[in-house]
């Protein structure tokens, strides 16, 4: 057993990470699916979208030949909406939503018509949003990701100049760096970026972190208003003995790295453990199995009933030969010469309902034991907790604290996204930015 | 099992599905195979003056996905020589004896074409004669087609001639172009046709190309105007025979319906509103002769549903049932009902009320499903919420009458009762 990279062949790679949900290949077959959409009034599928997208609207538009005005609808809502359109656990929104589940027949696959919309006009830039005249209001946005660009292209198209702090050397946040290649690739991410900032008025700084290169206090008195979408970015740690042994890696950085490098670059275990059962530890599992892995096996310490990804996450990495070992908690990692070689676990059972409406997991004493040698934490994120208080923000256990509006405790200073909710989907985030730029251009009185 | 067989005026065929005078039956390879599918019989493509066709010929309309709801065409009658029609004919009806074989005429506009011309048919053996007084393009500027249907003296003259020498059965085929096809059928019953055939087709324009701008279908970058056939017509033609039959004279003769027929139910409709049998093109145009497998079975099935043992059982039936606005009772009244537990949460009945009939349906909003229950002191029975219901009777109109008796206009006037108040 070891931790090696470039064990497959440069096609198993390619063959491995292809986006996983094709797009229509052509006209007709999106037209057909269209036309199967009966354009509910009050739509079930546009109220459980977090940003509110008129999906019966850009569907028949799509089924009119209206492309630019179907594009228009989703970005109106939506600008990420092309990468939400492959990010999105669309089984549990729209999709999940729509009244064809009611007849048990197959929901309107609204995810696909959405890319089939959003598609051309991000490889074409078809310029949707002439942007007004400069208002002469500067509007600094920390943290490129899903909540700052939203917040940004909205700021920008009201003719305010924005200017976005951004620690990666790319922008996209988690959709670049932290989603499973298979869904977005680096490619695409790239593209998205530049068609939102080709409305104009966005200049992005790279390379520059909030509380190292630029700081809260200095924005507050070079900008008229600050909109902060910094994410969340700490793994939560295990807490267990042995979890600084070599071979226990963090998802987020380990996603990271596949983000990052090429495939053949990352390393990954013969026997891989992925902790939690979140959409980043099926991305971490199903990515681990692509990469080589010879056993991957998902430890969770509910059942699958309680889990928190979708039956379709589930479908994934059970098709990628992903094993689920069901009711157990790690408690101990095991290693030899400084590297992982067992995870010890405790059997678990569950009790009462949590706070979460979930029935929560009791330990029963007994134990197993694992064989591994790559242990990955994909136990959720912890917010930047440190960074937030010292700046004087409002915060619940380093969750920023905010009005409806967007607006914190801080004059002028609005956040939203992961760093406000502790760590949901791209579109919540898209729909926070969207709701703190709209509230900043009322307090510039734009 | 029910009977379809079918006879026209003494001419028997296996089932009353006939094909209509079209491109599928304008020579021996086509009527073959259609006969080999199972095809009652056929009316010839029309025979008549020498003509040349132009390309490109068809336009369609498509609606939501559904490929040709309606299908126009600029072609002309028959484009062969005559001979050689005649001679393939005589060399099908020597294959099928069983088979009914129509042929269409169109015969120049004098005494003498139209006796040679039904004399050459009558030659081949052929069962019946159909005479083309509807083509609406092309013939018409000759005096031909349209330009003799829709004209009732002329029509007169030309089936007179024609009944001068003919000794089988002669149908008139009546165009829809006009305001109405009675006065026309009349004239034809007067003049002695056996029987009557309509819708021919309808003029129509069924678009324009918004890149070229150029009316469809383009020829050489014109166009014309065509004749429009196919589902999209069936309601307009459904009309039009109601009339044929409601008319004393008109009902006289047997009646082949024709105007979008495609699938068992619309010839069954055809039937109970005074058809004979029916004559199929477009849908056989679409998808080829092998649709005739589910015409007959439906029909049988269904008339084994409904008790009929054959077809004389139900032709016509509907007729009785169609009468004038002012007979029709005020005092029926239905209001329609939602089944909560066939209701998928769409809207559509809700918007469709809102906007566009008696604000009768109640919205209460929920999370993602809202429910919606009908208003029934606002309901008027307009049927409009059932019509765009998704879910087959999820929405039921439910009788509710105003008051027991039988009450028309003409007696709701006498009485001075009230108008609505809303």
């Amino acid at each position: 057993m070891s931790i090696q990279n470039n064990r497959l062949s440069d096609s198993e790679y390619r063959l491995n990470f292809e986006d996983i949900h094709p797009p229509f290949e052509t006209r007709e077959g999106a037209l057909v699916e269209a036309n199967r959409c009966l354009f509910c009034y009050d739509a079930p599928c546009t109220k459980s979208c977090p940003t509110s997208i008129d999906v019966p609207t850009f569907i028949k538009q799509i089924a009119t030949d209206n492309l630019k005005g179907s594009a228009k609808t989703i970005f109106d809502s939506n600008i990420l909406g092309a990468g939400c359109s492959r990010v999105c656990p669309v089984e549990k929104l729209c999709e999940g939503a729509c009244v064809y589940n009611l007849l048990e027949e197959k929901p309107i696959s609204i995810a696909r018509l959405q890319r089939y919309a959003t598609e051309p006009a991000i490889q074409e830039k078809w310029p949707l949003y002439p942007r007004k005249a400069s208002t002469g209001k500067k509007v600094a946005v920390v943290g490129a990701g899903p909540a700052g660009l939203s917040a940004a292209h909205v700021l920008a198209r009201n003719g305010v100049e924005v200017t976005v702090y951004e620690k990666e050397a790319k922008g996209g946040g988690l959709m670049t760096y932290g989603v499973a290649a298979y869904k977005v690739t680096p490619e695409f991410c790239q593209d998205e970026v530049d068609y939102i900032l080709s409305v104009g008025g966005i200049d992005v700084k790279y390379n520059q972190e909030l509380g190292k290169n630029v700081h809260l206090s200095d924005l507050q008195q070079q900008y008229d208003a600050v909109f902060l979408g910094i994410g969340v970015g700490i793994a939560r740690g295990l807490d267990i003995p042995g979890e600084n042994l070599e071979g226990v890696v963090d998802a987020i950085s380990y996603i990271y790295d596949i983000r990052t490098k090429s495939f053949q670059e990352v390393p990954v275990g013969d026997k891989v453990v992925v902790i939690g059962l979140g959409m980043t530890a099926i991305d971490a599992a199903t990515q681990s199995k692509r990469l080589g892995a010879k056993e991957v096996t998902i430890v969770y310490r509910r059942t699958e009933n309680e889990k928190p990804c979708t039956d379709e996450e589930v479908d994934i990495a059970r098709l990628d030969g992903c094993q689920f070992v069901w009711l157990a908690a790690p408690k101990e990692v095991i290693g030899q010469n400084g590297k992982v070689t067992h995870l010890v676990c405790s059997k678990m059972k569950l009790g009462e309902a949590d706070a979460s409406g979930r029935r929560a997991p009791v330990d029963t004493g007994e134990t197993f034991t694992l064989e591994t040698d790559m242990v990955i934490k994909a136990a959720g994120q912890i917010p930047f907790e440190n960074l937030i208080s010292t700046n004087g923000l409002v915060h619940k256990n380093g969750k920023v604290t905010i009005a409806s509006d967007g607006s914190t405790n801080l004059k002028g200073i609005f956040a939203g996204g992961d760093c406000v909710n502790g760590g949901k989907e791209v579109v919540d985030a898209v729909q926070a930015g969207k709701v703190g730029a709209g509230s900043i251009l009322k307090y510039l009185e734009l | 099992m029910a009977n379809i067989q079918s006879n026209f005026l003494g001419i028997k065929s296996p089932n009353p599905f006939w094909l209509a005078s079209a491109p599928p039956t304008d020579k021996k390879i086509n009527v073959m195979r259609a006969f080999e599918a199972g095809w009652g019989g056929v009316v010839w493509k029309t025979l008549g003056s020498q003509v040349k066709n132009v390309s490109s010929r068809y336009s369609a309309m498509d609606i939501g996905g559904q490929k040709i709801v309606g299908l126009n065409n600029i072609e002309l009658i028959s484009d062969r020589p005559l001979e050689l029609n005649l001679r393939e004919i005589r060399e099908v009806l020597k294959e099928f004896p069983d088979r009914a074989m129509i042929v269409s005429l169109m015969a120049d506009n004098d005494r003498k074409s139209w006796h040679e011309m039904v004399k050459k048919v009558e030659d081949t053996g052929a069962h019946g004669i159909e005479l083309n007084f509807g083509c609406p393009h092309g013939m018409t500027e000759r005096g031909m087609g349209a330009a003799v249907g829709q004209d009732p003296e002329i029509a007169r003259m030309v089936v007179e001639w024609v009944m001068e020498v003919a000794t089988i059965p002669v149908i008139t085929k009546l165009t829809p172009n006009v305001h109405s096809v009675v006065p026309a059928g009349r004239a034809v019953v007067e003049a002695g046709t056996n029987a009557l055939s309509l819708i021919n087709t309808i003029q129509s324009v069924t678009g324009v190309d918004l890149d070229t701008l150029v009316p469809n279908p383009n020829v050489g970058g014109q166009s014309v105007f065509g004749g429009y056939c196919g589902p999209a017509v069936k309601p307009i033609a459904l009309k039009m025979l109601t009339t044929i039959a409601q008319d004393p004279l008109t009902a006289k003769v047997p009646v082949s319906g024709i105007g979008g027929v495609s699938t068992w139910k619309d010839a069954a409709e055809f039937l109970l509103l005074g058809a004979s049998n029916v004559q199929v093109c477009t849908a056989v145009m679409k998808y080829g002769f092998r649709i005739i497998d589910d015409l007959t079975s439906g029909l049988s099935n269904w008339m084994d549903e409904k008790g009929f043992e054959k077809l004389e059982d139900f032709i016509g039936k509907s007729v009785p049932k169609m009468t004038h606005w002012e007979d029709l009772d005020l005092n029926f009244h239905v209001t329609a009902k939602i089944n909560p537990d066939a209701c998928i949460h769409c809207g559509l009945c809700y918007i469709a009320c809102e906007d566009a009939s008696h604000q009768a349906i109640a919205k209460k909003d929920g999370f993602p499903y809202n429910d919606y229950t009908v208003k029934e002191e606002e309901c008027v029975g307009c049927n409009l919420c059932k019509l765009v219901c998704p879910v087959a009777d999820c929405i039921t109109m439910e009788e509710h009458r105003v008051a027991p008796e039988y009450l028309n206009w003409p007696e709701f006037q006498k009485r001075g009762l009230p108008l609505n108040d809303h």
